[in-house]
């Protein structure tokens, strides 16, 4: 991604970014572009490298940013309609580390309003095609982001995970997609979804891109309590010998295509001498349910804010401040985020609260523990990232139990921490790309990366 | 469990949403859908395990009493709200 070889100029980069973002406007993948903005960066990046001096690593290289990263350049949406007008005072701390590299944001890209889906069909901005179907949808919550590096806009986008919204996306559109250890990368600017599980990563062309990417933006951060003092960094490297794959997931309910690419790739592994493992992981099968207890408990709380007050969106003819909120609340939500707010209150209100959110972080302690097991037996789990290829526009919108099935093979992997990386494995008969998730025990990101270097 | 329309307006009444009608109807459904679907946990034991609410162990660390710097100014934040007035925020009537 280096450019500061002045073979080509940063201004040169940014527009033929920008002009294949307009080729591609039919696809939905843009909320707002940062068009004027990105050229005048770009041109001081030119004439930063023409006197001589010292440029970042990412030095004059467009990047799309998933619209729930906060930053001055334009809106933030986060796909709702709630948040409407609303220019963010600060910086999300991973835009300011790629900022401070010399990446230039050229545009704020589609989502799941509130990061609430798996295929970006709930966004107030209508949903992002996927990149090699225009009739299907391109996965989400992060589908924006996964679209724009799929079709070369850019080499690289951000995006946020909490229970497979990078991954998936990635998956539908046949691009690296990773979800970090918990803690690695920081939450700081990015607007909140389900806290003990959101984590920000990246979409790319290559394992090599998602380490640099990483060497960069990895380490704590004073203004996310929750982050680990870097590992990316002075990761040891560690010699592989087993991978292991969940017999659970390898059933019918699992699209036939998915589960031979998986076969092939294990077998190309076993051809390079590695060890190839079975694994028992039965509590895996309740991850999507403890999921859909804690994710919505969470999400209830940290949408509370959003109220018509102090930002964004205000219902108008209130009579009082108790209807202002609740009209605010309902005309500025889309469905999705009202059914997760619901069922949030619902597993937290009195008298459900121990049987179902104490129950749910209970059984959030034996998906652990069984990862933990699993690590104990081989060194990554190779493993499909959904049960099918990219569905049709409009399939499962009015199904909220068949999309969030979507997540389950990735839910898991949000539940333990533990980082979980898309990658591409081939096409489907009728040209849809395959994925399969690499996921390793907490910190091993550098290695799980280089590892994937094996799968090309 | 069987949700009922009153548990869907105590629910809402809950998230502070205002609900219509045929919201009412579709959101039960679902709801009801997906209450289903998380009940399955009833099957798995979890008999004295403890619960995960985070899944780094987390100590409490000490600062300073002191004031930190803002990433925004006062300007700047009371600048995004609908209605301002003497540097406060203007909402309907409470009362």
């Amino acid at each position: 991604m280096k450019i500061a070889n002045k073979d080509i100029s940063a201004v040169s980069l940014v527009k033929e970014a920008l002009e294949k973002a307009k080729k591609y406007k039919d696809y939905n993948i843009f909320i707002s572009m940062n068009e004027e903005a990105a050229l005048k960066e770009a041109a001081e990046i030119d004439e930063k490298i023409a006197r001589g001096e010292k440029v970042g690593k990412l030095a004059g290289v467009p990047f799309a940013l998933k619209d729930n990263f906060l930053s001055p350049d334009g809106q933030t949406t986060a796909g709702a309609h709630i948040l409407e007008g609303f220019k963010s005072p600060v910086t999300a701390t991973i835009v300011e580390k790629l900022k401070a590299e010399g990446a230039i944001v050229i545009g704020r890209t589609n989502l799941d309003a509130f990061a609430h889906g798996s295929s970006t069909e709930n966004s107030y901005f209508g949903p992002t095609r996927n990149a090699y179907d225009f009739e299907r949808v391109a996965g989400g919550s992060s589908g924006g982001s996964a679209v724009a590096v799929a079709l070369d806009i850019v080499p690289f986008a951000t995006g946020s995970d909490t229970g497979g919204s990078i991954r998936q996306p990635a998956a539908f559109n046949g691009v690296y997609g990773l979800k970090p250890t918990y803690g690695s990368t920081s939450r700081y600017g990015v607007v909140a979804m389900a806290s003990s599980t959101d984590s920000m990563g990246f979409f790319t062309k290559t394992p090599e891109d998602m380490d640099l990417l990483m060497s960069i933006t990895s380490g704590q951060d004073k203004k996310d309590l929750t982050t680990l003092p870097d590992f990316y960094n002075t990761s040891e490297s560690k010699e592989v010998k087993r991978i292991g794959i969940i017999k659970d997931f390898d059933n019918e309910s699992v699209d036939a295509e998915i589960r031979e690419a998986l076969k092939t790739k294990c077998e190309a592994l076993r051809n390079k001498g590695f060890e190839i493992v079975e694994l028992d992981m039965p509590v895996l099968k309740y991850a999507l349910a403890v999921y859909y207890i804690i994710q919505p408990a969470e999400v209830a709380s940290n949408l509370s804010r959003y109220d018509g007050v102090r930002y964004g969106f205000r219902s108008e003819d209130s009579k009082d401040l108790d209807s202002l909120y609740e009209k605010t609340r309902d005309e500025g939500f889309m469905p999705e985020n009202k059914r997760r707010i619901m069922i949030g209150n619902f597993v937290l209100s009195s008298g459900f609260y121990d049987a179902y959110f104490l129950k749910a972080a209970k059984a959030r302690t034996l998906i652990i523990k069984e990862y933990e097991d699993a690590f104990s037996k081989c060194d990554f789990i190779l493993t499909p990232v959904s049960s099918n290829p990219a569905f049709k526009l409009g399939e499962k919108v009015n199904d909220p139990v068949a999309m969030y099935l979507e997540d389950l093979m990735s839910v898991s992997v949000n539940l333990a921490g533990v980082p979980g990386l898309s990658i591409p494995a081939g096409m489907t008969k009728a040209g849809l790309p395959i994925g399969l998730q690499l996921v390793g025990p907490r910190r091993s990101d550098k290695n799980l990366i280089e590892f994937s270097k094996e799968l090309i | 469990m069987e949700i009922k329309r009153e548990d869907i307006l105590h629910l809402a009444e809950l998230s502070d949403i205002s609900l219509s009608d045929t919201e009412i109807d579709s959101l039960g459904n679902d709801l009801q859908n997906i209450i289903k679907y998380i009940s399955q946990l009833d099957n798995l034991n979890t008999d004295n395990v403890e619960p995960t609410y985070q899944v780094f162990e987390m100590e409490n660390v000490w600062r300073e009493d002191e004031i930190a710097t803002q990433d925004a100014s006062r300007e700047e934040l009371l600048s995004l709200t609908k209605e301002e007035e003497d540097n406060q925020i203007k909402v309907p009537k409470v009362l």
